[in-house]
């Protein structure tokens, strides 16, 4: 699957996207989270205050308990601060 | 029909509600709104940074969200991404309907969930040189909440 990071997410974790293959086990975006967080000390760091992490599921904003499922994109970055 | 629209290059305000108006004889109200950069204290710039392949979908979510809520207004939202500096605007609301109050709360409709459900970041730049990501703000959350309230 292919993961973006945007914001400060993207600056931490030191790249924009990569295409990863997560185990079989990891089902939902809460362990996702918890898998992608082992994988340097950037994405540990980027991810180490889950408040403060909001994810899109192929475009579509997503919880901890949204299945990955069938997802090809999963976007990962800080609450939005638009307008 | 509310229209979203996402771009690097400045707006006509003007241009954009005349638009809106032309050919219509039914509308009574007309509101714009303007987000601007605010030269806070030795800010320099303002970096909108966006998600490509969700903003305007997700922008256009909303806008239809306001137009199924409020039929009768028909609005352009229009919101740029890139550097901008103090004085630019950033994001643009137009609405208008019949009556005064629908294009009002629409207009408002549209900004509380534009800053908080589509995803822009804006990265503040300081004279000293240092850069600094904006934190989210839980008055906004509140206001946007208070929409699923009614």
């Amino acid at each position: 699957m292919q993961l973006v990071y945007f914001a400060w997410v993207r600056e931490m974790v030191g790249t924009d996207a990569e295409t990863l293959a997560p185990p079989a086990d990891v089902t939902t975006v809460a362990a996702l989270l918890d898998w992608l967080a082992g994988r340097s000390d950037g994405h540990a760091a980027a991810l180490a205050d889950r408040s403060r992490i909001r994810v899109a599921v192929d475009q579509q904003f997503a919880g901890p308990d949204t299945t990955l499922a069938g997802a090809t994109e999963i976007a990962i970055f800080p609450p939005v601060t638009g307008g | 029909m509310i229209a979203a629209r996402l771009q690097a290059e400045p707006f006509d305000l003007a241009a954009e509600q005349a638009a809106l108006l032309a050919g219509r004889t039914d509308l009574g109200a007309a509101v714009c709104f303007t987000g601007l950069v605010r030269a806070d204290e030795g800010l320099v710039a303002l970096t909108l940074e966006h998600y490509p392949a969700m903003t305007l979908a997700q922008m256009q979510a909303i806008a239809d969200q306001a137009a199924a809520r409020w039929p009768s207004v028909v609005g352009t939202a229009i919101h740029r991404h890139g550097r901008l500096t103090p004085g630019e605007a950033i994001v643009l609301v137009v609405t208008a309907s019949p009556h005064r109050d629908h294009a009002f709360a629409a207009a408002m409709f549209l900004m509380d969930w534009l800053k908080t459900g589509a995803p822009f970041w804006k990265r503040e730049e300081w004279a000293d040189g240092t850069t600094r990501w904006v934190e989210a703000k839980a008055t906004d959350d509140g206001a946007a909440a208070r929409w699923n309230q009614a």
